[in-house]
């Protein structure tokens, strides 16, 4: 089955050190992964353990101090920011905040628009385009006639974080990177958020990499989990192996200190 | 029999928005916390959580507004006082909360012993400052915090430290009633134990002899408390204790929320989550009948025609609905069977 599997995005000895001399952190520290297509990835650590700078790093968004990122096994080139941009097609992201994802002087017309505009759609006719959007907004439960004109900051967060999710739908990347999606949400529409992207993912075929610390939410979603400790993933496999038959020490207490509603939590060992 | 620490009678509380419409948020809750007793409070984000814990400080400030209800502190009526006499002899002493941005809730000028002596000059303004420092020393020391944090800034402290540092400072009083309004929601899981542990602790030492405890996270819940109620749109829809409300849900929307606990166990990657489709309805001009009617499976025509009262299903457990509990549990049993099919 291994030979099947196509290689969409590794890393070798991904590192990002912040500061120098004694105020030196290092980040994220030698990191290896091979993240193949079409598998739901999770990389589950505390506060801290260097997700999000990894993540940062793939996007492009921050360069590796040492490393290399390789796409479809192809050494990735970001040097120009038009080979971000043309990069930016195959790799996209949903970010924590929902608030602050969005640029709030643009009309959320105007965000779709883009979208579709990046997807060389900018010499569709006007009757296309909405169709498009609108058809984007549907899959997310939201209704398009009631956006227009609207701009992002009246909506709720929950509307906001679907209206991400029909951003992806209308530019369907081969990669999408899910930073903490569900963590300012509550957790009734947490589910809806999460069937919406699940749906999404398991329709287009793409490659999910789901960064989050809940690990009931990494074992429910994911193909295969990666423990983050201190910038080093010290665990990684498929969920049953991780969560329910921990190697790793650091693995045991994460496990340990979730809340659960079938067995004992165990307060004492904090 | 237990004493009663905090009994609340049909309590009712509004808001008053800018065009002068009437937002209900809480509307008519009635619930009692026994001594050395927790209760849960869970529901969606909107559902008035929040404001009901505002509203049984007693302690109302535009735009909120008291409309009706007694709310009874160990057998003293606290329900429509001055806000200035409930600041000195209520706040603290009887009743104690910790917001839900407990971490911002410090200013990050003064040092740590400010706030103490803030909550203690507030209710005896002739306290030395050596008996001030002598009761934080030993509280902290108590509570397994160290005495030094007295002595630094907020700004020097982690997120978990100085929610813990705040859960103290509420406690310092020695509260009838402890309001915990989300006070892990921010840290990640090994703080959250942390600051749980420390409510236990602080439980079975009687440093508080009762605790109100609000989140969204009902495995949390589940694991802190005695009791759960949830709430929707401003009503109590289901009340009984925590493996009741958890294992055996009654009201449909609390079976909503049941099926979208996410927890690390072995059987959960076969489950289909539950989510609830659709929104919380206004509470500008909230529906005449069941509130939850609109987004319930099982709802009926004359659902939406008659507000439901709260009915009682024996052994302390009651729910808002208009079936009856065979009627929904037979309801529940279909379903389940429908989707193993």
């Amino acid at each position: 089955m291994t030979d099947e599997k196509k290689l969409c995005l590794s890393g070798s000895g991904l590192t990002k050190v912040f500061g120098f001399g004694h105020q030196k952190t290092v980040a994220v520290d030698h990191v290896d992964f091979n993240f193949y297509e079409g598998e739901i990835v999770s990389i589950v650590g505390e506060s801290g353990s260097g997700k999000t700078t990894l993540a940062k790093m793939l996007l492009g968004l921050l360069s590796p101090t040492e490393g290399e990122v390789y796409f479809q096994g192809q050494k990735r080139d970001i040097s120009t920011h038009r080979k971000k941009q043309e990069y930016w097609k195959n790799i996209q992201a949903i970010f924590q905040d929902p608030f602050s994802s969005y640029n709030m002087f643009n009309k959320i017309d105007s965000v779709l628009l883009d979208c579709i505009h990046m997807r060389g759609g900018r010499r569709l006719p006007r009757a296309k385009k909405v169709e498009l959007m609108a058809e984007a907004c549907s899959f997310v439960n939201l209704k398009f006639e009631e956006l227009t004109n609207k701009y992002p900051f009246e909506l709720s967060g929950g509307q906001m974080q679907r209206l991400m999710i029909a951003r992806i739908f209308l530019l369907k990347p081969k990669i999408l990177l899910a930073d903490e999606p569900t963590s300012m949400i509550d957790a009734c529409s947490r589910a809806t958020i999460l069937g919406m992207l699940l749906k999404l993912v398991f329709e287009t075929g793409m490659t999910l990499i789901f960064i989050t610390h809940d690990l009931g939410l990494a074992y429910y979603v994911s193909d295969s989990i990666c423990i983050m400790e201190h910038g080093k993933i010290v665990e990684s496999g498929s969920p049953d192996e991780v969560i329910l038959h921990p190697k790793e020490a650091y693995t045991k207490r994460l496990i340990n200190d979730v809340p659960k509603i079938h067995a004992e939590w165990d307060l004492t060992t904090v | 029999m237990a004493n009663v620490m905090l009994e609340v009678r049909e309590l009712t509380t509004k808001y008053i928005t800018r065009f002068r419409e009437d937002v209900y948020a809480v509307d008519h809750v009635s619930l009692k916390v026994e001594e050395g007793k927790s209760l849960g409070i869970a529901g969606e984000s909107g559902c008035g959580k929040s404001t009901l814990a505002l509203s049984l400080m007693g302690y109302y400030f535009p735009p909120l507004h008291y409309t009706s209800g007694e709310i009874i502190i160990d057998g003293r009526n606290i329900s429509g006082m001055d806000p200035d006499e409930i600041r000195k002899s209520v706040l603290g002493t009887e009743i104690s909360y910790i917001p839900q941005s407990a971490m911002n809730a410090l200013n990050p000028t003064q040092k740590i012993i400010h706030f103490i002596e803030d909550v203690i000059h507030a209710h005896e303004e002739y306290t030395p400052p050596t008996d001030i420092h002598k009761l934080a020393r030993e509280s902290f020391e108590a509570l397994g915090l160290s005495a030094d944090v007295l002595q630094k800034y907020p700004v020097e402290l982690s997120g978990g430290m100085k929610q813990r540092t705040v859960i103290a400072i509420s406690a310092i009083l020695f509260p009838k009633v402890l309001i915990a309004d989300e006070p892990s929601s921010a840290l990640d899981v090994t703080s959250q134990k942390m600051v749980i542990k420390m409510l236990k602790y602080m439980m079975e030492q009687k440093l508080i002899k009762s605790m109100i405890f609000i989140t969204h996270e009902l495995p949390l819940l589940y694991n802190v408390t005695d009791d759960i109620m949830v709430m929707y749109a401003g009503q109590i829809v289901e009340k009984g204790t925590a493996k009741e409300t958890v294992f055996d849900p009654l009201h449909p929307y609390a079976k909503g929320l049941m099926g979208s606990i996410i927890v690390p166990e072995s059987g959960l990657r076969d489950v289909e989550l539950a989510a609830i489709p659709g929104v919380p309805p206004n509470l500008k001009n909230p529906p005449c009948g069941c509130r939850f009617a609109e987004r319930c499976k099982y709802a009926r025509p004359e659902c939406e025609a008659f507000s439901v009262p709260l009915r009682d299903a024996g052994g302390g457990r009651a729910y808002r609905c208009i079936l009856s509990e065979d009627e929904l549990r037979k309801a529940y049993a279909r379903e389940a069977r429908k989707n193993d099919r």
